[in-house]
């Protein structure tokens, strides 16, 4: 490796790429630990300025209303936990309700044998053509219709049964696995249903597993659908608590070290997941796993 | 709901499976297998997809059953100067979306293939990916703002008079394309860098032999080469980018003005602030039509599906 202006120009790019990316995150962290006053007063420094934990007090409702209004707050009670709660349950239900079902339509695509098979699984991928945000619209009125409107499984019903990618990459997996084995434990008597759960299941963990934490971190990070179905707290999840957590803020004045708290709040689990599973993440991304 | 799975040629293709069963076949067990994403299937992508197309014909307001009135909302769709404006709004959110993104995409993925190929570094570029469009939204609202944010701040200090990002008229569309290209141009770069993975390291070789350069190789041998993958990735971002919406709900809520009232917004805004689902439905007949021709034409310009490598 020699080093030449190119190489050099080259690294110089690739370093401000990591900071651009990496910056906000330390500027949020920074910002939540300052006192929210200190701010508007001017503080520029790298650090939290008056280093205080009020806002994330101010998140976590253990402050009083009086409290909080006089560190900028809106003084109106929230209820993160319960937010982070209910991410958790919606995030759950479609992982594995969709990761399961899609994982047995596959298993029937890739390994049963029955009459009108490829027409079916073509049909299937027609899906990958509609736009989720076509749907929306009319499934919030189904939604509605089923009495689901502001609950969890309302919000996690559309997309607890399967995605048309989901199908088709668990398939993809199935159909490489050698038949060998399968038909040796066909002959020793296992049925089908065993081979799949016994066998293929077990097999394929990697890309299932794989599957499971992109459809996690989608289903965590959805805003808009979740938007249309929550309308109390009993359903709000942590994206949706965001956005009212910041339009009930002061308009003129924002309580800028309350919201980068509740911002960080929101954030967090995605990027300890993301700490724990970067290599297999960043490895799933290619074209098999298009989403 | 138990009649809307009557009416796909799929579904009663699967129950009137051959009642002479060989061997060898699954039919009911298959049945079994699928039954609960072929519910999903039907029930909530078929179905809405139809639905939404019929009530695109009606006038219905969620509490009375839908209305059947012809081309009306078709009619107001095309007198209404709301939806041009949020239709230019949203083609010029795209224009520098797609434009900013693709570009520094793949200069990260040249460079990432070319410098290192660290697993770590791929890692940093993901990070913002792995935020909600919310988080992103409201990173950006303190970072940019006017008053105090850090990046008005920087730019005083370099001599440049402060942008008010989100709140000026002219400003507000890039900026939130901007957030959005910080988000997902990690995202980009990693699908293209496994593009790149495809292009046999032997040819790069053989142009090193031959005396060419790195600028010279990205010419002559990545960029032809990457071509049907790039065709790809920019069908797949570029209905993505069609549908912001959350950035605009969190930052600017339409504002100023219409000036970043997105397509996707307004549909919102029809159905659930003024209960006009009829309206909105037709609305977004006309955003599916929109992409369907730009999936079309994007997939016939690049000729995403023959590679040079054969």
């Amino acid at each position: 490796m020699r080093f030449t202006i190119g190489r050099a120009a080259a690294w110089t790019f690739m370093i401000i790429v990591v900071l651009l990316s990496l910056f906000p995150f330390y500027w949020i962290l920074r910002t939540a630990l300052s006192s929210n006053n200190a701010l508007y007063a001017g503080g520029d420094s790298v650090l939290p300025v008056q280093p205080s934990l009020g806002g994330f007090e101010r998140v976590f409702g253990t402050q009083t209303g009086q409290e909080a209004i006089d560190q900028g707050g809106a003084g109106q009670e929230i209820f993160f936990w319960r937010y982070l709660l209910n991410s958790i349950v919606v995030a759950t239900l479609i992982t594995v309700g969709q990761v399961f079902f899609s994982a047995m339509a596959a298993y029937a695509f890739a390994r049963l044998k029955w009459r009108h098979r490829e027409r079916v699984f073509g049909f299937f991928l027609a899906g990958l053509m509609i736009p989720t945000i076509f749907t929306l619209l009319p499934n919030f009125v189904l939604i509605k219709q089923l009495g689901l409107v502001d609950t969890l499984l309302g919000i996690a019903l559309p997309t607890m049964l399967m995605t048309p990618f989901a199908v088709f990459f668990l398939r993809q997996f199935f159909l490489g696995i050698s038949s060998e084995v399968e038909e040796a434990a066909l002959i020793d008597g296992a049925s089908k249903t065993r081979v799949f759960f016994r066998l293929i299941m077990p097999m394929s963990s990697a890309p299932i597993v794989t599957l499971a934490i992109l459809t996690y971190i989608a289903a965590w990070n959805e805003y808009f659908w979740a938007l249309m179905v929550s309308y109390t707290d009993k359903s709000r999840v942590l994206t949706v608590a965001l956005g009212v957590f910041k339009s009930q803020t002061p308009q003129t004045g924002p309580d800028w070290a309350g919201l980068m708290a509740a911002t960080l709040v929101a954030a967090l689990p995605m990027l300890l997941l993301f700490m724990f599973f970067a290599r297999r993440i960043v490895n799933s991304i290619g074209f098999s796993g298009i989403k | 709901m138990a009649t809307t799975t009557t009416r796909s040629p799929a579904a009663t293709g699967t129950t009137t499976a051959p009642r002479t069963p060989r061997r060898r076949d699954d039919s009911r067990l298959a049945l079994l297998f699928i039954l609960p994403a072929l519910i999903g299937f039907l029930v909530f992508m078929v179905w809405p997809t139809l639905r939404g197309i019929y009530l695109s014909f009606t006038r219905f307001n969620l509490l009375t059953p839908p209305e059947f009135n012809g081309m009306d909302n078709y009619v107001r769709m095309v007198q209404d100067p709301v939806f041009w404006n949020s239709l230019k709004v949203t083609i010029w959110y795209v224009f520098l979306n797609i434009l900013f993104q693709t570009i520094l995409a793949l200069i990260i993925a040249v460079m990432m293939q070319r410098l290192t190929k660290r697993t770590w570094l791929r890692g940093i570029v993901l990070t913002p990916y792995l935020v909600s469009n919310v988080v992103a939204a409201m990173i950006f609202l303190w970072v940019l703002d006017f008053q105090l944010g850090i990046g008005n701040k920087l730019l005083e200090v370099i001599g440049v008079e402060r942008i008010a990002f989100f709140s000026s008229e002219a400003w507000v569309i890039p900026t939130i394309a901007g957030v959005n290209v910080w988000r997902h141009v990690g995202y980009t770069a990693l699908l293209i860098f496994a593009g790149l993975q495809t292009i046999p390291e032997t040819v790069y070789e053989a142009g090193r032999i031959d005396g060419a350069g790195e600028p010279r190789m990205f010419r002559s041998i990545t960029v032809p080469l990457l071509r049907p993958i790039l065709g790809l990735v920019l069908i797949i971002t570029v209905v993505g980018s069609f549908q912001v919406f959350d950035t605009v709900a969190i930052a600017t809520r339409g504002g100023p003005v219409d000036s970043s009232r997105v397509l996707q917004y307004y549909i919102y805004d029809v159905a659930f602030g003024r209960f006009q689902f009829g309206y909105a439905s037709a609305m977004s007949v006309a955003l599916l039509i929109v992409l369907m021709i730009i999936t079309f034409l994007q997939y016939r310009l690049t000729r995403a599906s023959t590679s040079d490598l054969n």
